[in-house]
Protein backbone atom coordinates (compact mmCIF):
# COMPACT_ATOMS: atom_id res chain seq x y z
CA UNK A 1 0.00 0.00 0.00
CA UNK A 2 1.52 2.86 -1.11
CA UNK A 3 -0.38 5.95 0.13
CA UNK A 4 0.67 9.71 0.10
CA UNK A 5 3.66 10.80 2.75
CA UNK A 6 2.20 13.62 4.59
CA UNK A 7 5.09 13.71 7.02
CA UNK A 8 8.62 13.25 6.52
CA UNK A 9 11.34 14.14 8.15
CA UNK A 10 15.20 14.00 8.31
CA UNK A 11 17.93 14.14 11.15
CA UNK A 12 15.16 16.77 12.56
CA UNK A 13 17.34 18.27 15.61
CA UNK A 14 16.65 20.69 18.21
CA UNK A 15 19.25 22.53 20.77
CA UNK A 16 18.63 24.88 23.52
CA UNK A 17 22.78 25.95 24.27
CA UNK A 18 24.64 22.57 24.73
CA UNK A 19 21.27 20.66 25.42
CA UNK A 20 20.34 18.56 22.82
CA UNK A 21 15.99 18.48 22.85
CA UNK A 22 15.87 16.31 19.77
CA UNK A 23 18.25 14.62 18.30
CA UNK A 24 18.47 13.70 14.30
CA UNK A 25 14.74 12.51 14.32
CA UNK A 26 13.77 10.76 11.08
CA UNK A 27 10.30 9.48 10.30
CA UNK A 28 7.78 9.40 7.93
CA UNK A 29 4.05 9.16 8.16
CA UNK A 30 1.09 8.46 5.73
CA UNK A 31 -1.92 9.75 4.82
CA UNK A 32 -4.91 8.76 7.04
CA UNK A 33 -2.28 6.83 8.74
CA UNK A 34 -3.16 7.19 13.52
CA UNK A 35 0.81 7.60 14.56
CA UNK A 36 1.68 7.27 17.92
CA UNK A 37 4.32 8.93 19.35
CA UNK A 38 5.47 8.06 22.83
CA UNK A 39 8.11 8.60 25.47
CA UNK A 40 8.56 9.86 29.02
CA UNK A 41 8.67 13.14 30.24
CA UNK A 42 11.59 15.01 28.42
CA UNK A 43 11.94 12.83 25.90
CA UNK A 44 11.34 15.93 23.79
CA UNK A 45 8.30 14.94 22.32
CA UNK A 46 6.63 18.24 23.11
CA UNK A 47 9.75 19.71 21.01
CA UNK A 48 9.43 17.24 18.06
CA UNK A 49 5.92 18.47 17.88
CA UNK A 50 6.58 22.20 17.77
CA UNK A 51 9.09 22.00 15.27
CA UNK A 52 6.24 20.08 13.34
CA UNK A 53 3.88 21.94 13.80
CA UNK A 54 5.64 25.15 12.47
CA UNK A 55 5.87 26.73 16.21
CA UNK A 56 9.37 26.30 16.48
CA UNK A 57 12.83 26.47 14.05
CA UNK A 58 15.01 23.39 13.74
CA UNK A 59 18.35 23.46 14.56
CA UNK A 60 19.51 21.32 11.86
CA UNK A 61 17.57 18.96 9.91
CA UNK A 62 14.75 18.92 7.04
CA UNK A 63 11.49 17.75 6.63
CA UNK A 64 8.13 18.34 5.15
CA UNK A 65 4.46 18.37 6.68
CA UNK A 66 1.42 18.53 4.26
CA UNK A 67 3.92 18.82 1.51
CA UNK A 68 5.21 22.38 2.79
CA UNK A 69 8.68 22.95 3.97
CA UNK A 70 9.46 23.22 8.01
CA UNK A 71 12.01 25.54 7.51
CA UNK A 72 10.45 27.87 4.32
CA UNK A 73 6.96 27.58 4.37
CA UNK A 74 5.98 26.97 8.24
CA UNK A 75 2.71 29.49 7.92
CA UNK A 76 1.81 27.26 4.79
CA UNK A 77 2.36 24.22 7.24
CA UNK A 78 0.22 26.08 9.91
CA UNK A 79 -2.88 26.72 7.09
CA UNK A 80 -3.24 22.50 6.93
CA UNK A 81 -2.45 21.31 9.86
CA UNK A 82 -4.98 21.10 13.30
CA UNK A 83 -3.74 21.41 17.09
CA UNK A 84 -4.97 19.76 20.21
CA UNK A 85 -3.42 20.05 23.24
CA UNK A 86 -3.83 18.88 26.33
CA UNK A 87 -5.75 21.27 28.22
CA UNK A 88 -8.64 21.40 26.01
CA UNK A 89 -7.91 25.06 25.70
CA UNK A 90 -11.13 26.65 24.71
CA UNK A 91 -12.37 30.21 25.33
CA UNK A 92 -14.31 29.15 28.81
CA UNK A 93 -16.14 32.28 28.39
CA UNK A 94 -17.76 31.71 24.87
CA UNK A 95 -20.04 29.66 23.93
CA UNK A 96 -19.88 25.91 21.93
CA UNK A 97 -21.01 27.73 19.25
CA UNK A 98 -18.66 30.97 19.29
CA UNK A 99 -15.62 28.87 20.24
CA UNK A 100 -16.07 26.52 16.85
CA UNK A 101 -17.24 29.66 14.83
CA UNK A 102 -14.03 31.47 16.11
CA UNK A 103 -11.44 28.98 15.14
CA UNK A 104 -13.14 27.99 11.66
CA UNK A 105 -12.87 32.01 10.55
CA UNK A 106 -8.84 31.82 11.58
CA UNK A 107 -8.60 28.87 9.19
CA UNK A 108 -10.41 30.61 6.58
CA UNK A 109 -13.43 29.07 6.48
CA UNK A 110 -16.29 30.43 4.80
CA UNK A 111 -19.70 31.50 6.92
CA UNK A 112 -21.73 29.30 4.97
CA UNK A 113 -19.09 26.25 5.06
CA UNK A 114 -19.02 27.24 8.83
CA UNK A 115 -22.33 26.62 9.19
CA UNK A 116 -22.98 23.51 7.40
CA UNK A 117 -19.86 21.70 9.37
CA UNK A 118 -20.70 22.91 12.86
CA UNK A 119 -24.53 21.61 12.24
CA UNK A 120 -23.05 18.55 10.81
CA UNK A 121 -20.75 18.06 13.87
CA UNK A 122 -23.15 19.24 16.54
CA UNK A 123 -25.63 16.19 14.86
CA UNK A 124 -22.67 13.97 15.28
CA UNK A 125 -21.24 14.82 18.83
CA UNK A 126 -25.48 14.90 20.21
CA UNK A 127 -24.55 18.33 21.42
CA UNK A 128 -27.08 20.19 19.52
CA UNK A 129 -28.29 21.67 22.98
CA UNK A 130 -25.64 22.95 24.04
CA UNK A 131 -24.61 25.48 21.06
CA UNK A 132 -25.18 28.13 23.27
CA UNK A 133 -24.00 27.08 26.69
CA UNK A 134 -20.89 28.80 27.59
CA UNK A 135 -17.62 26.05 27.56
CA UNK A 136 -17.13 26.69 31.39
CA UNK A 137 -20.07 25.05 32.02
CA UNK A 138 -20.40 21.49 30.25
CA UNK A 139 -18.52 18.18 31.48
CA UNK A 140 -14.83 17.53 30.59
CA UNK A 141 -15.67 14.95 28.60
CA UNK A 142 -18.01 17.07 25.93
CA UNK A 143 -15.08 20.19 26.66
CA UNK A 144 -12.26 17.55 24.79
CA UNK A 145 -14.56 16.08 22.06
CA UNK A 146 -15.43 19.88 21.41
CA UNK A 147 -11.20 20.47 20.82
CA UNK A 148 -11.09 17.82 18.93
CA UNK A 149 -13.71 19.25 16.26
CA UNK A 150 -12.20 22.88 16.70
CA UNK A 151 -8.72 21.29 15.90
CA UNK A 152 -10.64 19.62 12.89
CA UNK A 153 -13.71 21.45 11.74
CA UNK A 154 -11.38 22.92 8.73
CA UNK A 155 -10.39 19.46 7.33
CA UNK A 156 -6.54 19.35 7.97
CA UNK A 157 -4.37 17.27 6.55
CA UNK A 158 -3.04 16.17 9.92
CA UNK A 159 -4.39 16.62 12.85
CA UNK A 160 -1.68 17.16 16.07
CA UNK A 161 -2.93 15.68 19.15
CA UNK A 162 -1.19 16.50 22.50
CA UNK A 163 -1.71 14.20 25.32
CA UNK A 164 -5.49 14.22 24.02
CA UNK A 165 -7.22 11.99 26.91
CA UNK A 166 -4.91 13.15 29.89
CA UNK A 167 -7.43 13.37 33.23
CA UNK A 168 -10.86 11.52 31.21
CA UNK A 169 -12.53 8.41 32.24
CA UNK A 170 -11.87 5.27 30.39
CA UNK A 171 -15.09 4.66 28.43
CA UNK A 172 -14.69 8.72 27.86
CA UNK A 173 -10.99 8.15 26.48
CA UNK A 174 -12.87 5.14 23.98
CA UNK A 175 -15.12 7.47 23.06
CA UNK A 176 -12.43 9.79 22.13
CA UNK A 177 -10.93 7.27 20.18
CA UNK A 178 -13.83 6.53 17.82
CA UNK A 179 -14.06 9.83 16.74
CA UNK A 180 -9.99 9.20 15.93
CA UNK A 181 -10.92 6.49 13.99
CA UNK A 182 -13.63 8.40 12.20
CA UNK A 183 -11.46 11.07 11.31
CA UNK A 184 -8.65 9.04 10.35
CA UNK A 185 -11.34 7.58 8.29
CA UNK A 186 -11.93 10.22 6.45
CA UNK A 187 -7.98 10.65 4.93
CA UNK A 188 -7.34 12.55 8.02
CA UNK A 189 -3.56 12.05 9.53
CA UNK A 190 -3.30 11.85 13.21
CA UNK A 191 -0.18 12.11 15.22
CA UNK A 192 -1.02 11.71 18.89
CA UNK A 193 1.19 11.84 21.91
CA UNK A 194 0.01 9.46 24.87
CA UNK A 195 1.01 8.36 28.20
CA UNK A 196 -1.44 5.72 28.45
CA UNK A 197 0.25 2.09 26.93
CA UNK A 198 -2.90 0.67 26.40
CA UNK A 199 -4.06 3.08 23.77
CA UNK A 200 -0.98 3.09 21.66
CA UNK A 201 -1.90 -0.40 20.85
CA UNK A 202 -4.99 1.36 18.74
CA UNK A 203 -2.07 3.55 16.50
CA UNK A 204 -1.64 1.82 13.33
CA UNK A 205 2.19 2.39 14.51
CA UNK A 206 4.15 3.89 17.02
CA UNK A 207 7.67 5.45 17.49
CA UNK A 208 9.28 5.51 20.87
CA UNK A 209 11.48 8.41 21.91
CA UNK A 210 14.27 8.25 24.76
CA UNK A 211 16.45 11.13 24.99
CA UNK A 212 15.88 12.64 22.33
CA UNK A 213 16.55 10.27 19.86
CA UNK A 214 13.44 7.28 18.29
CA UNK A 215 14.75 4.21 19.98
CA UNK A 216 12.01 2.41 18.31
CA UNK A 217 9.28 2.64 15.98
CA UNK A 218 7.05 0.28 14.22
CA UNK A 219 3.30 -1.18 14.51
CA UNK A 220 2.22 -2.13 17.85
CA UNK A 221 2.30 -5.96 16.54
CA UNK A 222 6.13 -5.49 15.17
CA UNK A 223 7.38 -3.88 18.35
CA UNK A 224 5.90 -6.89 20.53
CA UNK A 225 7.16 -9.46 18.25
CA UNK A 226 10.84 -7.51 17.97
CA UNK A 227 11.01 -7.01 21.62
CA UNK A 228 9.52 -10.48 22.72
CA UNK A 229 6.51 -8.93 25.20
CA UNK A 230 3.10 -9.20 25.81
CA UNK A 231 2.18 -5.49 25.99
CA UNK A 232 3.14 -2.20 24.69
CA UNK A 233 3.73 -1.87 28.58
CA UNK A 234 6.74 -4.31 28.17
CA UNK A 235 7.87 -3.12 25.19
CA UNK A 236 8.11 0.21 26.55
CA UNK A 237 9.95 -0.33 29.99
CA UNK A 238 12.76 -2.47 27.55
CA UNK A 239 13.07 0.53 25.49
CA UNK A 240 13.22 3.19 28.08
CA UNK A 241 14.87 1.35 30.73
CA UNK A 242 18.62 2.99 29.56
CA UNK A 243 16.59 6.39 29.63
CA UNK A 244 18.56 9.29 31.17
CA UNK A 245 16.16 11.98 31.47
CA UNK A 246 12.69 11.92 32.00
CA UNK A 247 11.04 10.11 35.16
CA UNK B 1 -15.92 38.41 8.92
CA UNK B 2 -12.06 38.77 8.86
CA UNK B 3 -9.65 36.77 11.82
CA UNK B 4 -8.77 40.28 13.21
CA UNK B 5 -12.63 41.40 13.42
CA UNK B 6 -13.30 37.75 15.11
CA UNK B 7 -10.41 37.71 17.39
CA UNK B 8 -11.42 41.47 18.53
CA UNK B 9 -15.14 40.08 18.98
CA UNK B 10 -13.74 37.00 21.39
CA UNK B 11 -12.15 39.47 23.28
CA UNK B 12 -15.18 41.77 24.02
CA UNK B 13 -17.32 38.87 24.53
CA UNK B 14 -14.79 37.62 26.84
CA UNK B 15 -14.42 41.27 28.39
CA UNK B 16 -17.60 41.81 28.66
CA UNK B 17 -18.87 38.50 30.56
CA UNK B 18 -16.54 38.79 33.37
CA UNK B 19 -19.01 41.04 34.89
CA UNK B 20 -17.14 41.42 37.81
CA UNK B 21 -13.68 42.37 36.25
CA UNK B 22 -15.63 45.15 34.01
CA UNK B 23 -17.36 46.50 37.25
CA UNK B 24 -14.18 47.25 38.90
CA UNK B 25 -12.19 48.91 35.99
CA UNK B 26 -15.23 51.07 35.31
CA UNK B 27 -16.56 51.97 38.94
CA UNK B 28 -12.47 52.24 39.90
CA UNK B 29 -11.72 55.50 38.21
CA UNK B 30 -14.90 57.06 39.21
CA UNK B 31 -14.33 56.01 43.00
CA UNK B 32 -11.07 57.28 42.94
CA UNK B 33 -11.57 60.69 41.44
CA UNK B 34 -14.42 60.98 43.99
CA UNK B 35 -12.18 59.83 46.59
CA UNK B 36 -9.34 62.31 45.99
CA UNK B 37 -11.42 64.99 44.72
CA UNK B 38 -13.65 65.81 47.68
CA UNK B 39 -12.78 62.92 50.04
CA UNK B 40 -8.71 63.45 50.72
CA UNK B 41 -8.22 66.93 50.82
CA UNK B 42 -5.11 68.87 51.33
CA UNK B 43 -6.76 72.01 51.93
CA UNK B 44 -6.97 73.09 55.50
CA UNK B 45 -10.32 74.75 57.30
CA UNK B 46 -11.35 75.17 60.72
CA UNK B 47 -7.63 76.15 62.62
CA UNK B 48 -8.70 76.77 65.96
CA UNK B 49 -7.23 79.95 67.23
CA UNK B 50 -6.36 81.62 70.84
CA UNK B 51 -4.98 84.92 71.11
CA UNK B 52 -2.53 86.04 74.34
CA UNK B 53 -2.51 89.68 74.75
CA UNK B 54 -0.66 91.66 76.49
CA UNK B 55 -2.05 95.34 76.36
CA UNK B 56 -4.87 95.65 74.43
CA UNK B 57 -4.66 98.06 71.61
CA UNK B 58 -6.85 98.64 68.22
CA UNK B 59 -4.10 97.40 66.47
CA UNK B 60 -4.62 93.48 68.25
CA UNK B 61 -8.60 93.96 68.17
CA UNK B 62 -8.49 94.61 64.58
CA UNK B 63 -6.01 91.24 64.02
CA UNK B 64 -8.98 89.36 66.29
CA UNK B 65 -11.65 90.78 64.09
CA UNK B 66 -9.98 89.49 61.48
CA UNK B 67 -9.50 85.94 62.49
CA UNK B 68 -13.22 85.86 63.75
CA UNK B 69 -14.35 86.77 60.41
CA UNK B 70 -12.33 84.78 58.20
CA UNK B 71 -14.27 81.33 57.49
CA UNK B 72 -10.73 79.27 57.52
CA UNK B 73 -10.38 80.21 61.00
CA UNK B 74 -12.78 79.13 64.46
CA UNK B 75 -11.54 81.89 67.41
CA UNK B 76 -11.45 80.15 70.43
CA UNK B 77 -10.98 83.57 72.62
CA UNK B 78 -8.26 85.28 74.36
CA UNK B 79 -6.07 82.90 77.30
CA UNK B 80 -3.54 83.78 79.78
CA UNK B 81 0.09 82.85 78.27
CA UNK B 82 0.69 80.06 80.92
CA UNK B 83 -2.17 78.09 79.71
CA UNK B 84 -1.42 78.18 75.82
CA UNK B 85 0.59 74.89 76.00
CA UNK B 86 -1.94 73.14 77.76
CA UNK B 87 -4.79 74.38 75.42
CA UNK B 88 -2.56 73.23 72.22
CA UNK B 89 -1.91 70.07 74.22
CA UNK B 90 -5.71 69.05 75.20
CA UNK B 91 -6.51 69.85 71.34
CA UNK B 92 -8.55 72.80 72.45
CA UNK B 93 -6.58 74.76 69.97
CA UNK B 94 -4.20 74.22 66.59
CA UNK B 95 -2.53 77.51 67.17
CA UNK B 96 -1.69 80.55 69.10
CA UNK B 97 -0.96 83.88 68.62
CA UNK B 98 0.74 85.92 70.96
CA UNK B 99 0.69 89.62 70.90
CA UNK B 100 3.30 91.63 72.80
CA UNK B 101 3.82 95.45 73.23
CA UNK B 102 7.55 96.63 73.30
CA UNK B 103 7.77 100.58 73.31
CA UNK B 104 4.29 101.27 71.70
CA UNK B 105 5.67 98.53 68.82
CA UNK B 106 3.33 95.44 68.13
CA UNK B 107 5.06 91.94 67.91
CA UNK B 108 3.68 88.93 67.42
CA UNK B 109 4.55 85.35 67.75
CA UNK B 110 3.04 81.91 66.55
CA UNK B 111 2.49 78.82 68.82
CA UNK B 112 1.84 75.93 66.72
CA UNK B 113 1.19 72.19 67.22
CA UNK B 114 3.24 70.37 64.76
CA UNK B 115 1.94 67.07 65.06
CA UNK B 116 0.51 66.68 62.23
CA UNK B 117 3.51 68.62 60.07
CA UNK B 118 1.46 69.61 57.11
CA UNK B 119 -1.34 71.14 58.64
CA UNK B 120 0.95 73.61 61.44
CA UNK B 121 2.80 74.93 57.82
CA UNK B 122 -0.47 75.29 56.04
CA UNK B 123 -2.03 76.72 59.16
CA UNK B 124 1.16 79.16 59.95
CA UNK B 125 0.61 80.63 56.16
CA UNK B 126 -2.95 81.19 56.66
CA UNK B 127 -2.29 83.20 60.12
CA UNK B 128 1.05 84.87 58.72
CA UNK B 129 -0.78 86.05 55.95
CA UNK B 130 -4.00 87.41 57.94
CA UNK B 131 -1.52 89.08 60.39
CA UNK B 132 0.43 90.87 57.85
CA UNK B 133 -2.79 92.09 55.99
CA UNK B 134 -4.14 93.91 59.19
CA UNK B 135 -0.73 94.80 60.21
CA UNK B 136 -0.33 96.97 56.88
CA UNK B 137 2.47 95.12 55.76
CA UNK B 138 0.33 93.42 53.18
CA UNK B 139 1.76 90.10 51.44
CA UNK B 140 -0.02 89.80 48.03
CA UNK B 141 0.18 86.26 47.12
CA UNK B 142 -1.42 85.77 43.66
CA UNK B 143 -2.66 81.32 43.16
CA UNK B 144 -1.85 80.81 39.36
CA UNK B 145 -4.42 78.79 37.51
CA UNK B 146 -5.73 77.42 40.80
CA UNK B 147 -7.00 80.39 42.54
CA UNK B 148 -9.03 78.42 45.49
CA UNK B 149 -6.18 76.06 45.80
CA UNK B 150 -8.71 72.90 45.25
CA UNK B 151 -6.79 69.60 45.55
CA UNK B 152 -8.92 68.27 42.99
CA UNK B 153 -6.50 70.22 40.66
CA UNK B 154 -3.60 68.54 41.73
CA UNK B 155 -5.31 65.21 42.59
CA UNK B 156 -6.78 64.63 39.01
CA UNK B 157 -3.83 64.37 36.57
CA UNK B 158 -2.01 62.03 38.99
CA UNK B 159 -5.15 59.82 39.19
CA UNK B 160 -5.21 59.49 35.62
CA UNK B 161 -1.55 58.59 35.51
CA UNK B 162 -2.44 55.75 37.75
CA UNK B 163 -5.92 54.33 36.08
CA UNK B 164 -3.89 54.19 32.54
CA UNK B 165 -1.29 52.33 33.60
CA UNK B 166 -3.58 49.91 36.04
CA UNK B 167 -5.95 49.41 33.40
CA UNK B 168 -3.64 48.67 29.90
CA UNK B 169 -0.84 47.33 31.58
CA UNK B 170 -2.37 45.17 34.08
CA UNK B 171 -4.85 43.92 32.05
CA UNK B 172 -3.18 43.46 28.96
CA UNK B 173 -0.68 41.59 30.80
CA UNK B 174 -2.95 39.79 33.10
CA UNK B 175 -5.30 38.42 29.23
CA UNK B 176 -2.22 37.69 27.06
CA UNK B 177 -0.23 35.42 29.94
CA UNK B 178 -4.07 33.85 30.99
CA UNK B 179 -4.27 32.48 27.17
CA UNK B 180 -0.64 31.43 28.01
CA UNK B 181 -1.93 29.48 31.16
CA UNK B 182 -5.13 27.95 29.45
CA UNK B 183 -3.24 26.97 26.38
CA UNK B 184 -5.56 28.77 24.09
CA UNK B 185 -2.48 31.21 22.88
CA UNK B 186 -0.84 27.72 21.71
CA UNK B 187 -3.61 27.11 19.79
CA UNK B 188 -3.62 31.10 18.10
CA UNK B 189 0.49 30.39 17.93
CA UNK B 190 -0.31 27.06 15.63
CA UNK B 191 -3.44 28.67 13.63
CA UNK B 192 -2.62 30.56 10.32
CA UNK B 193 -3.08 34.26 12.38
CA UNK B 194 0.01 35.88 12.33
CA UNK B 195 1.18 36.77 15.55
CA UNK B 196 1.12 40.94 14.26
CA UNK B 197 -2.56 40.12 14.39
CA UNK B 198 -2.83 38.18 17.66
CA UNK B 199 -1.23 40.91 19.20
CA UNK B 200 -3.38 43.43 17.60
CA UNK B 201 -6.41 41.66 18.53
CA UNK B 202 -5.32 41.68 22.31
CA UNK B 203 -4.54 45.85 22.14
CA UNK B 204 -7.57 47.05 20.67
CA UNK B 205 -10.15 46.14 22.61
CA UNK B 206 -8.71 47.48 25.57
CA UNK B 207 -7.43 50.94 23.79
CA UNK B 208 -11.26 50.80 23.27
CA UNK B 209 -11.71 50.25 26.91
CA UNK B 210 -9.65 53.03 28.24
CA UNK B 211 -11.11 55.88 26.09
CA UNK B 212 -14.90 54.84 27.50
CA UNK B 213 -12.35 55.18 30.66
CA UNK B 214 -10.47 58.43 29.20
CA UNK B 215 -14.65 59.84 28.48
CA UNK B 216 -15.97 59.19 31.52
CA UNK B 217 -12.89 60.72 33.63
CA UNK B 218 -12.24 63.64 31.90
CA UNK B 219 -16.68 63.74 32.12
CA UNK B 220 -16.11 63.95 36.30
CA UNK B 221 -12.91 65.68 35.98
CA UNK B 222 -14.80 69.18 33.98
CA UNK B 223 -18.57 68.66 35.88
CA UNK B 224 -18.46 67.63 38.99
CA UNK B 225 -14.78 68.17 40.05
CA UNK B 226 -15.25 71.21 38.70
CA UNK B 227 -11.97 71.65 36.37
CA UNK B 228 -11.71 74.54 34.18
CA UNK B 229 -13.14 73.70 30.56
CA UNK B 230 -11.36 74.73 27.31
CA UNK B 231 -10.32 73.65 23.95
CA UNK B 232 -7.11 72.52 25.47
CA UNK B 233 -9.05 69.20 26.11
CA UNK B 234 -8.38 68.23 22.66
CA UNK B 235 -4.36 67.99 23.86
CA UNK B 236 -5.68 65.96 27.17
CA UNK B 237 -7.00 63.75 24.55
CA UNK B 238 -4.20 63.71 22.30
CA UNK B 239 -1.48 63.20 25.18
CA UNK B 240 -3.39 60.15 27.00
CA UNK B 241 -4.01 58.91 24.07
CA UNK B 242 -0.02 58.37 23.44
CA UNK B 243 -0.10 57.50 26.96
CA UNK B 244 -2.69 54.92 26.80
CA UNK B 245 -0.61 53.04 23.60
CA UNK B 246 2.38 53.21 26.05
CA UNK B 247 1.06 51.33 28.93
CA UNK B 248 -0.59 48.62 26.24
CA UNK B 249 3.23 48.10 25.18
CA UNK B 250 4.15 47.69 28.59
CA UNK B 251 1.71 45.34 29.27
CA UNK B 252 2.91 43.42 25.89
CA UNK B 253 6.47 43.61 27.24
CA UNK B 254 5.62 42.03 30.64
CA UNK B 255 3.27 39.08 29.18
CA UNK B 256 6.42 38.35 27.13
CA UNK B 257 8.19 38.01 31.05
CA UNK B 258 5.49 36.57 32.83
CA UNK B 259 4.30 33.36 33.01
CA UNK B 260 1.58 33.20 35.07
CA UNK B 261 -1.45 35.57 35.89
CA UNK B 262 0.23 35.81 39.24
CA UNK B 263 3.40 36.77 38.26
CA UNK B 264 1.94 39.36 35.44
CA UNK B 265 -0.14 40.96 38.50
CA UNK B 266 2.97 41.42 40.68
CA UNK B 267 5.38 42.43 38.14
CA UNK B 268 2.68 45.16 36.62
CA UNK B 269 1.75 45.81 40.82
CA UNK B 270 5.19 46.05 41.89
CA UNK B 271 6.69 47.31 38.67
CA UNK B 272 3.95 50.37 38.09
CA UNK B 273 2.03 50.97 40.68
CA UNK B 274 4.38 51.77 43.24
CA UNK B 275 6.60 53.93 41.55
CA UNK B 276 4.22 55.45 39.73
CA UNK B 277 2.67 56.47 43.33
CA UNK B 278 5.87 57.45 44.97
CA UNK B 279 8.04 58.77 42.22
CA UNK B 280 5.57 60.50 39.36
CA UNK B 281 5.00 63.66 41.54
CA UNK B 282 1.09 62.61 41.66
CA UNK B 283 1.53 62.65 45.72
CA UNK B 284 5.29 63.98 46.43
CA UNK B 285 6.40 66.98 43.99
CA UNK B 286 9.30 65.52 42.29
CA UNK B 287 11.14 68.74 42.35
CA UNK B 288 12.20 67.60 46.59
CA UNK B 289 13.33 64.39 46.01
CA UNK B 290 17.28 63.96 46.53
CA UNK B 291 18.81 64.14 43.26
CA UNK B 292 18.90 60.45 42.46
CA UNK B 293 15.39 59.42 43.10
CA UNK B 294 14.67 62.59 40.33
CA UNK B 295 16.81 60.82 38.18
CA UNK B 296 15.48 57.83 38.64
CA UNK B 297 11.70 59.37 38.13
CA UNK B 298 12.93 60.23 34.62
CA UNK B 299 12.01 56.69 33.92
CA UNK B 300 8.73 56.29 34.95
CA UNK B 301 6.33 57.33 32.45
CA UNK B 302 3.58 58.58 34.76
CA UNK B 303 5.89 60.90 35.88
CA UNK B 304 5.42 62.61 32.11
CA UNK B 305 2.60 62.37 31.98
CA UNK B 306 1.39 63.94 34.79
CA UNK B 307 3.42 66.59 34.33
CA UNK B 308 1.98 67.11 30.88
CA UNK B 309 -1.59 67.07 32.19
CA UNK B 310 -0.95 69.42 35.03
CA UNK B 311 0.22 72.05 32.14
CA UNK B 312 -2.43 71.26 29.91
CA UNK B 313 -5.17 70.58 32.30
CA UNK B 314 -4.94 72.88 35.12
CA UNK B 315 -2.61 75.76 33.64
CA UNK B 316 -4.64 74.46 30.12
CA UNK B 317 -1.35 76.08 27.81
CA UNK B 318 -0.77 75.50 24.72
CA UNK B 319 0.56 71.90 23.16
CA UNK B 320 3.94 73.78 22.96
CA UNK B 321 4.58 73.53 26.58
CA UNK B 322 4.49 69.98 26.59
CA UNK B 323 6.93 69.20 24.06
CA UNK B 324 9.52 67.31 26.19
CA UNK B 325 7.27 65.42 27.94
CA UNK B 326 5.47 64.12 24.29
CA UNK B 327 9.31 63.61 23.09
CA UNK B 328 10.03 61.40 26.33
CA UNK B 329 6.76 59.45 26.02
CA UNK B 330 6.94 58.68 22.31
CA UNK B 331 10.28 57.60 22.84
CA UNK B 332 9.56 55.32 26.20
CA UNK B 333 6.54 54.14 23.40
CA UNK B 334 8.78 52.98 20.39
CA UNK B 335 11.71 51.63 22.50
CA UNK B 336 8.98 49.28 24.59
CA UNK B 337 7.17 48.06 21.93
CA UNK B 338 10.18 47.08 19.82
CA UNK B 339 11.66 45.53 22.89
CA UNK B 340 8.15 43.80 23.36
CA UNK B 341 7.48 42.86 20.08
CA UNK B 342 11.36 41.16 19.62
CA UNK B 343 11.11 39.14 23.04
CA UNK B 344 7.43 38.07 21.41
CA UNK B 345 8.78 36.94 18.59
CA UNK B 346 12.13 35.54 20.40
CA UNK B 347 10.39 32.18 21.44
CA UNK B 348 10.65 30.54 18.58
Amino acid sequence: MAKEIVISVKDLTKKFGSFTAVDHLTLQVRRGEIFGFLGANGAGKTTAMRMLCGLSFPTSGSGTVAGYDILRQAEEIKRHIGYMSQKFSLYENLTVWENLNLFATIYGMSAKSIREKTDAAFKTLGMENMRNVPVKEIPLGWKQKLAFTAATLHSPDVVFLDEPTGGVDPSTRRKFWEMIYRASSEGMTVFVTTHYLDEAEYCNRISIMVDGRIKALDSPEGLKRQYLAGTMDEVFRIVAKDAKRGD
Amino acid sequence: MSIFQSLIRKEVLHLLRDFRTITVVLVMPVVLLLLFGFAISTEVNNIKVVAVVEQHTDETKQIIDRFRNNSYFTFEGIVPYHEVESILRKGRADAAIVFRTEDGKLSHQIIVDASNTNLALTSTTYLESVICSATGIPVVTNTLYNPQLKSAYNFVPGIMGMIFILICAMMTSVSIVSEKETGTMNLLLVSPVRPWTIIFGKLVPYFLLSCIILILVLVLSYTVLGLPFSFSVINVIWVTILYVILALALGLLISTIASTQVSALLVSGVMFMIPVVLLSGMIFPVENMPLALQWLSCIIPARWYISAMRVLMVQQLPIGYVLTEILVLSGMTLAVLVLAIKKFNAKK
